[in-house]
């Protein structure tokens, strides 16, 4: 401050700078909308080569393997152990109102209705997700896409098709999974460390929590999420520059953009489907 | 033209196997072929030579058509391809093959499996028979001991024996060659250059080999382009070659570091860039 | 990986998805075997009803018979209107049965508890219940305390 009445401020080096932050942001919103058309694109050339995949089921077999299973460990780990938490969070708080034998109906309906679908998609989005960028970006690099295409076989049949089907598939279940052994783990706490009542424990739950509207929407949002991240997963890779900083990139991409997918569009789903 | 029928054994040496006219291609404003005109005999090894950027991995994108020009028109066995609707092209690239720089063999599939992929995906051909092909194949690149390796066992030169069978798995009457002796120890430069030559008059099929190891190349192409500039600048059997007085071609010939093709990328005058600092 | 072997673990993982599907419409939550099938409308008009919201339970001797399907105000009288829906398995309700607001627990959520009275007609579709006694105000209880405790004194 004191400088500025010394020297006078260089005012065209201020409007370059400004000029300069506004064209960044052009380019930036050009260029975001650019990916966003390619993207679509992309997942329209990928949707009519789904119905073709249901005579190959072996193809999808192997990927539900990679996507869903090797995810499996990873998404029963974090259950349980979110759900311990949440019992014992829950427990402190209700326990001050004597209301404790809610703990069942807080940690049913957390799980089911967020907790279950969201942390899922996020932990999917960094485990499976970054793996599907990392492994269609290597094929690019290493120029196997274009092989392929060369044997006259289209990848987003043969490569692209598999994968976003089974993350579209895997998804609704590891999150039901999720909820499930959450609810364990919150009864494991609940019931087996802090002493609430087992019977209490259950039927307040299932008095309390609604198939139609708390599971259900939860299994909607779920499949919801496995599209978009499937999608952001294996466009980012298909997308990706064919280097291996360029891998890195894409992968990078893919987390954070399909955690913030995820995030927002949760907000928009539960807006929509419990008001 | 277009309607023509594929060849039959009589008209089929007269006519060129690869037909282009007036090809042109950009990229953004850069024109990478200009005005290109070529012609490829059947039943030849074809040496597509020139300096590095000159656009031959882009003339054989186009020739597959994996690319599109904007202007000309690239004829394959008589089939405009530069035209050709999607389903049509996947059609003819089942009977072109190409050998990648670095073979791009799938990662993920045993050495067999690489080379079963082609048949199993567009031959309905019995898991038996399938069996003994792949074999076969394998035993013409000398890899059949190899067949359960995966991809990551292999040296470079093995790794591109494997891609070869690949490639001519479903027995393309045109094989192209994108850099196939890049990197590759005296030995098995020895062994992919016999490779390719053996089975390209066993086969009877087309070959086009792109590369810069130009006294290799030479010495087994029947006919040889230098490409430069998005142009044929020159053409013709080895020996016309030898003999050019064409100073691009001497340079390029002879491994001349300076010549026409400049040793240093266009710039500014070295005082105007030194002189900047201070 | 074989493709027996393949197809084996795939075959565990989604049947362990199902297995935590049906856990979670069978132990976790409640299939809405009430809300499915036939059920007739009963209506009711309370003075207050506190915080009673629509899907709040009815019930009768503490079990779930039905749901509170809707909630307004009468346009003649001011009074809470509000529809309940019962389930045509307790279809003998005696036309004076009463109705009123509980609250389960002393912070829990709101319900309609039906009392049933003596009469050989019962409650048909669209019948209105005639007694009713409203929520209890918990302000109010507390107010009456004080001011008895005031007395008192």
């Amino acid at each position: 401050m004191a400088r500025s009445t010394k020297r006078a401020p260089p005012w065209g080096a201020v409007r370059e700078a400004v000029l300069d932050g506004l064209r960044g942001t052009g380019r930036g919103t050009l260029e975001g909308v650019t990916t966003l058309g390619r993207a679509i694109l992309f997942l329209l050339l990928v949707l009519p080569q789904l119905p073709g995949l249901l005579r190959r089921p072996r193809l999808l077999l192997e990927q539900i393997y990679r996507v869903g299973f090797l995810s499996l460990l990873i998404i029963v780990v974090s259950g349980f152990f979110i759900g311990m938490v949440l019992a014992l969070q829950g427990y402190n708080t209700l326990v001050n109102f004597g209301a404790e034998e809610s703990l069942g109906v807080l940690v049913a309906l957390s799980l089911t209705r967020e907790l279950g679908p969201v942390v899922t998609a996020l932990l999917f989005a960094g485990r499976a997700g970054s793996a599907l960028t990392a492994e269609i970006g290597l094929m690019k690099t290493t120029e196997q896409l274009a092989a392929m295409e060369m044997m006259a076989v289209d990848p987003l049949q043969r490569v692209i098709g598999p994968r976003l089907l089974a993350g579209l598939f895997c998804m609704p279940l590891l999150a039901a999974i999720f909820s499930v052994v959450g609810v364990y783990g919150g009864y494991f706490v609940g019931v087996g460390l802090l002493g609430v009542d087992t019977n209490v424990f259950w039927s307040q739950m299932q008095a309390a929590v609604n198939f139609s509207e708390d599971v259900w929407s939860g299994i909607i949002k779920s499949i919801v999420f496995g599209f978009v991240v499937s999608w952001i997963a294996v466009f980012q890779g298909y997308d990706s520059a064919p280097t291996s900083a360029g891998i890195g990139a894409a992968t990078t991409r893919t987390v954070v953009i399909s955690s913030l997918a995820v995030l927002g569009l949760d907000y928009v789903l539960t807006a929509l489907m419990f008001n | 033209m277009n309607d023509r029928p594929p060849s039959t054994p009589e008209n089929a040496p007269r006519l060129p196997l690869i037909r282009i006219r007036g090809l042109t291609f950009r990229r953004g404003r850069t024109l990478v072929l200009n005005n290109l005109n070529l012609d490829i005999r059947r039943q030849g090894i074809t040496a597509l030579i020139g300096p590095s950027g000159c656009g031959k991995t882009t003339l054989l994108r186009i020739i597959t058509g994996q690319l599109r020009p904007h202007r000309g028109s690239v004829q394959v066995d008589g089939v405009e391809v530069s035209r050709l609707p999607r389903k049509q092209l996947l059609e003819l690239r089942k009977r072109m093959g190409m050998l990648f720089q670095n073979g791009a063999l799938f990662s993920d599939l045993s050495v067999f499996d690489n080379v079963a992929f082609p048949l199993r995906e567009h031959t309905g051909l019995s898991k038996d028979l399938i069996h003994i092909l792949v074999l076969l194949k394998l035993q013409a690149v000398g890899l059949r001991g190899a067949h359960d390796l995966n991809p990551e066992q292999l040296s470079g030169g093995m790794a591109r024996r494997a891609a070869m069978a690949r490639a001519m798995a479903m027995d393309p009457m045109l094989m192209m060659y994108d850099e196939p002796f890049t990197g590759q120890d005296p030995i098995s430069m020895g062994m992919l250059l016999s490779l390719v030559q053996r089975l390209n008059h066993l086969l009877g099929m087309t070959s086009i080999v792109v590369s810069h190891d130009i006294q290799e190349v030479l010495s087994i192409a029947d006919d040889v382009c230098i490409l430069s500039d998005g142009r044929i600048i020159e053409q013709g059997t080895p020996e016309l070659l030898r003999r050019s007085k064409t100073p691009l071609v001497r340079q390029f010939l002879d491994a001349a570091p300076d010549g026409p093709v400049p040793f240093h990328y266009t710039a500014s005058s070295l005082e105007r860039d030194l002189a900047w600092e201070s | 990986m074989g493709n027996r072997n393949l197809e084996l673990t795939v075959g565990c993982f989604v049947l362990i998805g199902f297995v935590a599907f049906l856990l979670l419409s069978l132990k976790v939550s409640t299939l809405d075997n009430l809300q499915s099938g036939d059920n007739y409308l009963v209506t009711v008009s309370f003075n207050n009803i506190g915080g009673l919201k629509a899907k709040a339970p009815v019930k009768l001797s503490g079990v779930s018979i039905g749901w509170v399907e809707s909630i307004d105000i009468d346009r003649m009288d001011y009074q809470a209107h509000v529809t309940m829906k019962i389930s045509n398995r307790y279809d003998n309700l005696p036309s004076d049965s009463s109705a009123r607001i509980y609250t389960s627990g002393l912070l829990g959520e709101q319900y309609v508890g039906l009392s049933p009275g003596g009469e050989e007609a019962f409650l048909g579709d669209g019948d209105k219940i005639l007694i009713s006694d409203d929520a209890l105000a918990l302000e109010d209880v507390i107010g009456q305390l004080l001011y008895q405790k005031a007395a008192g004194d």
